[in-house]
């Protein structure tokens, strides 16, 4: 090839690579999409929840268009720093372990955890105040944890890896339990339906979709968990060094509170407004 | 039995989709397991000791580490090792290798670790004085290794490729790592959905042990055919 | 590369290993009951027990070991009649469903494993201990198992290989073997790379001890 011919070729390469690195003007969104009713999938097999709904509400704020990626859970956060998706949306809660490797934007939601179990159990009617925070327990919540640690001593305690959920149990807070970990919280439903574990521990509307979705009688025992090692709310997770799009999505967030689209949506998804 | 319906309400479609899926990755891998193994053979047969110890590397680390350690390190190392390759020429962006490639390439590697077995194996075992008639033929290189030396490892190889192919079809149910849905994972969503694991997970079963039933039938024509003359 | 995570998570990942090694030693050992039991049915006469038993290895062998374990233990857990009965003890564990599904699985090879062994016993020697008259019992006790055995020690080691590499699916059904910690550590570091090398060499170090054993023990009962 003569000299024009190989500068024609090489300029038009390079502008197919440059081509393809401009064109992501789409967001990509990462999200589990079997966590219902954060995130899941219809009978069709296309991702639906809450958070998908927020997401496309956001991206119209931010004023790009944005692609929802479907990721399992335990590969959240590599698949986000290896840039398969430029956001995680996926009821991740805001914790300092997680800051360490990825940022958060602000909460958009609020999660609160409950342990559950089968109609029956023996830890049905447990003593505790309706809900506690971890962030400064005061004296209520500290009699809860001790209440609670009597009552799992010895059982079999089931979440989803990776979870707050997970950090909560190891925690020591309520001391030493029989811990189960699962890949999915379909997985965690499953056994504790079948049995194989006492309790288990998750979001709270997690368990109430399950119970209404399955006719299954899962029941919710203690008091509701938030605060402490159970995070600060769920926000966009972010790869650090993406400072513009963060401040994109913080931006995104404002409007969507001011304007009443995320009490909106979440109360269509959980049946009460979960907004922060 | 409605469960497997095709069309909306029932799984059958996606089932049999994911099947397809299942074929799909295996055949691919296989072949890709035969580039690997085309080029780390020489190398374990290779009188060179370090191209002798990186096709015994080869071998003895995949097959000794269990599939889905490989299948994760490939799949979180490998998509990285190419991005980091790519961003030395200055690309940054994510490099979309889509679901299918990855799961066939994590698998296609672990099956070539045990092809380059079976091919060393095979042509050690072939009798040296075909290599010296060969030779006193006066044939090229190419000609030597087409015509004489490749036909009769395939004889000896194939029945040990059989076992190859048996390990890299039930391999391919691991990779659900990578998204990809073929059997397992689409068994794992059906049997999440409808809250039926025994119905669904029994079924793959069924699905797997149909597939190895039609391989070995499509293997023993094989066999007959590379038999002739012996 | 994160050598200071690599240097940190060696001692949970090797007292993990001690449980892959129990689940393997376990399952190996109901295993080659399994795969005796099931060779000498394969080479019974009566054609039904034969078939079965060779449905049994066909079954096992061709479907994977994954779906053996996810069957045994979320498909068995479904049944809620299994759960009211004293089995449930035992399939309740995700511990003992792994061993069912592991033993099993590699039962049906090992009889495989065996069975050609047998085989392959040259008739000659069974026709001479008949002839000194030793009764067939003795000789299938005496003879033919040992024989047996020792022809079949490179393919069953590398069965036990194989089997040690299974045992790294229990990791999906929450028991927390050498990969369940591997994954663990990893969904808290974020640095999946890292601790995957340091699993996999643990893994690789533990073949290459189970190559060797095997290796003199071929020498050692080798017919020189």
């Amino acid at each position: 090839m003569n000299i024009l011919k190989k500068t024609i070729f090489s300029v038009l390469a390079s502008l197919l690579i440059i081509g393809n690195v401009y064109s992501s003007d789409k967001i990509k969104i990462g999200t589990e999409g079997a966590y219902p009713p954060w995130n899941s999938k219809d009978a069709s097999g296309n991702l639906i929840g809450f958070e998908v709904e927020l997401a496309y509400t956001l991206c119209r704020y931010i004023g790009k268009q944005c692609v929802i990626v479907e990721q399992d859970w335990d590969g959240m956060i590599p698949a986000l720093i290896m840039r398969k998706f430029d956001a995680i949306m996926a009821g991740m809660s805001i914790t300092d372990e997680r800051k360490k490797a990825i940022s958060f934007s602000q909460g958009y939601a609020d999660e609160v955890a409950s342990l559950a179990v089968m109609k029956g159990s023996d830890l049905e009617g447990m003593k505790t105040p309706a809900g506690i925070s971890l962030s400064s327990p005061n004296s209520d919540a500290k009699k809860a944890l001790k209440t609670i640690t009597a009552a799992l001593a010895g059982k079999t305690v089931c979440t989803q890896t990776g979870t707050i959920h997970q950090n909560f149990l190891e925690s020591g807070d309520v001391g030493k339990v029989n811990l189960r970990t699962y890949k999915t919280q379909d997985e965690v439903n499953l056994d504790l339906a079948s049995g194989r574990c006492d309790v288990a521990l998750a979001a709270a509307v997690a368990f109430s979709d399950y119970a209404e979705k399955s006719g299954k009688p899962v029941v919710l025992v203690g008091p509701t968990f938030s605060g402490g090692a159970f995070g600060n709310g769920v926000g966009v997770g972010i790869r650090q060094d993406d400072t513009e799009l963060l401040k994109a999505f913080n931006r995104a967030i404002d409007k969507a509170r001011k304007n009443g689209d995320i009490s909106r949506i979440a109360t269509k998804w959980f049946g009460f407004d979960a907004s922060m | 039995m409605e469960l497997l319906a095709f069309g909306k309400t029932g799984w059958g479609d996606e089932l049999f989709i994911a099947t397809l899926m299942t074929i799909a990755v295996s055949i691919t891998a296989m072949i890709i397991g035969f580039f690997f193994a085309l080029i780390f053979t020489p190398f374990k047969l290779s009188k060179n000791k370090f191209f002798n110890f990186i096709g015994n590397s080869y071998t003895t680390v995949i097959r000794g580490v269990p599939e889905l350690l490989v299948i994760y390190l490939f799949f979180f190392g490998g998509t990285g090792a190419v991005m980091y390759v790519a961003s030395i020429f200055g690309y940054n962006e994510y490099i979309e290798i889509n679901a299918f490639i990855t799961g066939a390439f994590a698998i296609g590697i672990i099956s070539g670790a045990y092809s380059t077995e079976v091919f060393r194996g095979a042509i050690q075992s072939i009798d040296k004085g075909q290599f010296e008639a060969a030779n006193v033929l006066g044939l090229s290189k190419f000609g030597k290794f087409f015509k004489i030396i490749l036909p009769q490892t395939l004889r000896l190889a194939i029945p040990n490729l059989s076992n190859v192919w048996q390990i890299t079809l039930k391999d391919t149910s691991l990779i659900s790592v990578t998204g990809l849905v073929e059997i397992m994972r689409q068994s794992y969503i059906a049997a999440g959905s409808t809250r039926d694991p025994l119905f669904f997970y029994s079924f793959a079963a069924v699905l797997y042990l149909l597939l190895t039933f039609l391989s070995m039938k499509i293997i023993n024509k094989l066999e007959l055919k590379y038999s002739r003359g012996y | 590369m994160d050598l200071e995570l690599m240097i940190n998570s060696l001692p949970k990942l090797l007292s993990a290993s001690l449980i892959t090694l129990k689940l393997l030693s376990v399952s190996l050992i109901i295993g080659l009951f399994i795969g005796l039991l099931f060779a000498i049915l394969r080479l019974n006469k009566n054609i039904f027990i034969n078939r079965f038993a060779y449905g049994y290895s066909y079954v096992f062998r061709g479907t994977p070991l994954l779906v053996q374990i996810f069957i045994i233990y979320f498909g068995l857990g479904q049944i809620e009649y299994l759960r009211s009965t004293f089995l449930w003890i035992i399939l309740k564990e995700p511990y003992w469903c792994a061993i069912i599904a592991f033993a099993l699985n590699t039962g049906a090879y090992t009889s495989e494993i065996l069975r050609s062994a047998f085989q392959t016993i040259k008739p000659g020697i069974i026709e001479a201990g008949k002839s000194l008259g030793i009764s067939s019992k003795i000789i299938f006790y005496k003879i033919q198992i040992p024989i047996a055995i020792r022809q079949s020690l490179p393919a069953y080691g590398n069965e036990i290989i194989l089997m040690m590499k299974g045992t790294s699916l229990a990791s999906t059904v929450t028991i927390m073997d050498l990969t369940g910690v591997a994954k663990y550590i990893i969904s808290t570091t974020f640095k999946p790379i890292e601790v995957f090398i340091v699993a996999g060499s643990i893994y690789l170090f533990m073949t290459f001890i189970i190559h060797n054993v095997i290796k003199f023990l071929e020498k050692k009962y080798s017919f020189n």
